[in-house]
């Protein structure tokens, strides 16, 4: 009798559970493709935290790790459209023409590009963050920090993403510093810690005692806590891996944008349209500045944070010149938005010449 | 830029640094291969003693029982390679392509706990007498007990098949399975042998780089190093010696490119970037032109199954 009664018990609240979630649940499917494993502790890595975020939020959601940019990304999209997904994340650049091809098949489903311009459907909308502003702050603390004046710079692959970042990152150091260099090592890798260590080494070797990285493994700020110089977290907080070198980090945060999106397709208020939100809109995050910056420098940089987020402070402001001397920005305008995401090519201060 | 001898010193410390995955790796491979199996599962084995080493570090908080519990993951999958391709005679290449695609994979399955867990400190030797002598100081000072081991490896080894029973053994088996079965010898039990120890040093090579060199997990971070290992213990003949040569042109190549880089050399990336690569093979096809050395180190039945009628 006992045992009865504690087993209706039971079972009367797995019921109970099961139709709250069902209630909370809106029928909206999500899914996620993604360019590498889950496990980057870099870029998909915090796409995937985006994407539980949504799976918190009371949806359900399913991901592909690992796709490649080629054909496979239309068969993987095609099945995921046809497996009765509302709404489809593709978050790598290369995936921009399957995305728009296989949207055009499947007009009730609403696909979301990252880091692309092609909308030419209209169930296609692009959503990109605003790395650059982030990359102003480490610029400004870089310039400051280093006594060496010598910062070195671990970029990946000669693309606007990164190109601006690199004129973004020395724009601000030079306003804080004119005496600093910039010296740019390419490691033709998004992730491969051994390579980017060696990279950051080689660096510190020559005399850089501030390195920033536009690679996504944390083996760089490692190598700077080794050896005993200052480092910036890459796409999330990388400060519990190299505790005296990383002053702070710039997060990828996906999470709010993808709940958003996802509940607009639950509500039917989707609609297509072109994101690029920074730190105002928090898609960039900033991490906790830490406490070995002096204070001056530390109310300096929330208040370029402030400034940032607000619109008072864009990171390239005129005038700016690139490394020929010939004028890209005149003075008192910014970049416009066509500019930068076709950014490819130094700014003045930058050594070496971009690879082709 | 100024050059100075300390400078100079403390690149060739990173260039070694940088070549003990391949040293290890490769030494392992080269007694496997001499035995008569081609196992193309050292990448797998890597990633398998890489993510076995960093969870039982995080787990026990041992390094040695991480350490020799990598070496040990590397034993027990490559025990599967050597029952298949041993036991059920299977092909060589197919099944060691099936045991990288495998280490990947699980590698990535067992790892997704320990994504994003910084790794801790390794201690090195003798750090103290860094300082005391200029160029040797930092080269011979202050590194891991993997890394003196590494560098032991080749000469080790290479005394190991030249001078040794056991060594001979083992070139017969890889020589001629037929005849050293004739003599007595159990030539599946030395292949055996000879696979196991070749995961367990592909094993500690994957820990070197997920617990001493850059401590963490991340999946796929050996970066295709099994594979330069492979490629390797072919260009240099088989001969221990040959691989620590062209593991340290290797490495020291890749990181000269980037001190090459930062200095602001104009020369393509992309060019520097291969040039670890191309370099590698040039020198170690020229120092092993002697075509009856060649045929004296190959192991002749490299690759093929072996199967006792009775």
């Amino acid at each position: 009798m006992h045992k009865f009664f504690i087993r209706s018990f039971v079972s009367s609240l797995v019921l109970l559970f099961t139709f709250t979630v069902a209630a909370i649940a809106k029928d909206v499917k999500a899914a996620f493709v993604y360019i590498g494993p889950t496990g980057d502790h870099g870029w998909t890595y915090q796409h995937d935290v985006g994407r539980k975020a949504v799976e918190a939020a009371g949806f359900k959601t399913t991901y592909v790790e690992g796709v490649p940019e080629s054909a496979d990304a239309e068969r993987v999209l095609r099945q995921l459209a046809n497996s009765g997904h509302d709404v489809i994340f593709t978050t790598s650049f290369g995936y921009m023409n399957p995305t728009n091809k296989v949207a055009k098949e499947f007009p009730n489903v609403k696909f979301e590009h990252a880091t692309g311009y092609k909308r030419e459907h209209p169930n296609v909308s692009t959503y990109a963050a605003r790395f650059y502003e982030g990359r102003t702050i480490l610029g400004t603390i870089a310039g400051t920090m280093t006594k060496s004046n010598v910062i070195g710079y671990v970029a990946s692959f000669p693309i606007p993403e990164v190109i601006r970042g690199i004129n973004s990152f020395t724009l601000a150091a030079q306003k804080v510093n004119p005496n600093i260099k910039t010296k740019i090592v390419w490691a033709f890798t998004w992730y491969d810690p051994g390579k980017e260590a060696e990279a950051a080494k080689a660096l510190i070797d020559q005399g850089a005692d501030v390195i920033a990285q536009h690679t996504d493994s944390t083996a760089i700020v490692q190598m700077a806590e080794k050896a005993g110089v200052y480092a910036f977290g890459q796409a999330s907080d990388m400060d519990k891996f190299a505790p005296k070198a990383v002053l702070t980090s710039v997060e990828n945060n996906w999470g709010p944008y993808y709940v958003d999106r996802v509940k607009a397709v639950a509500n039917g208020t989707w609609n297509q349209k072109d994101t690029w939100h920074g730190i105002g809109d928090g898609m960039v995050v900033i991490s906790d500045l830490d406490s070995q910056m002096p204070a001056d420098l530390r109310s300096k940089v929330k208040k370029l944070q402030a400034d940032l987020a607000s619109g008072k402070v864009h990171s390239f402001t005129g005038p700016i010149y690139d490394q020929k001397g010939n004028l890209m920005v005149a003075e008192g305008k910014t970049a416009d938005d066509g500019m930068l995401a076709g950014m490819m090519t130094y700014v003045k201060g930058v050594e070496g010449d971009i690879p082709k | 830029m100024i050059i100075d001898i300390n400078f100079i010193g403390l690149i060739i410390a990173s260039i070694m640094a940088s070549s003990v995955p391949l040293i290890l790796a490769s030494c392992g491979e080269l007694i496997t291969e001499r035995s008569g199996v081609l196992n193309l599962g050292v990448e797998g084995m890597m990633i398998i003693g890489a993510i076995s080493g960093f969870a039982l570090m995080t787990v026990t908080g041992s390094l040695i029982i991480a350490v020799f519990g990598a070496m040990l993951a590397g034993v027990l999958i490559s025990t599967i390679f050597a029952f298949l391709t041993q036991t059920l005679i299977t092909n060589h290449v197919a099944t060691g392509l099936a045991l990288t695609i495998f280490g990947i994979g699980i590698s990535a399955m067992i790892g997704k706990n320990f994504v994003g867990i910084p790794g801790k400190e390794f201690p090195v030797l003798f750090e103290g007498l860094k300082d005391t002598i200029p160029l040797l100081g930092p080269i011979l000072f202050g590194h891991s007990i993997v890394f003196y081991f590494a560098f032991a490896l080749p000469f080790i080894t290479s005394y190991f098949l030249k001078k040794t029973k056991i060594g001979l053994i083992v070139r017969a088996v890889g020589d001629s399975p037929e005849s050293a079965s004739n003599q007595g010898i159990n030539v599946r039990l030395v292949r055996y042998a000879c696979i196991l120890y070749g995961g367990s040093m592909s094993g500690l090579a994957g820990a070197y780089l997920s617990m001493i060199y850059t401590p963490q997990w991340i999946e796929n971070m050996t970066g295709g190093r099994g594979w330069i290992a492979l490629a390797l213990v072919v260009f240099s003949t088989w001969n221990p010696i040959k691989i620590l040569i062209g593991a340290m042109i290797f490495g020291g190549l890749t990181i000269i490119q980037f001190h090459m880089q930062a200095v602001g050399v104009r020369i393509p990336v992309q060019f520097l970037t291969a040039l670890p690569y191309i370099v590698t093979i040039i020198v170690l096809v020229v120092i092993s032109r002697d075509s009856r050395k060649i045929r004296l180190s190959t192991p002749s039945s490299l690759g093929k199954s072996f199967h006792k009628d009775n």
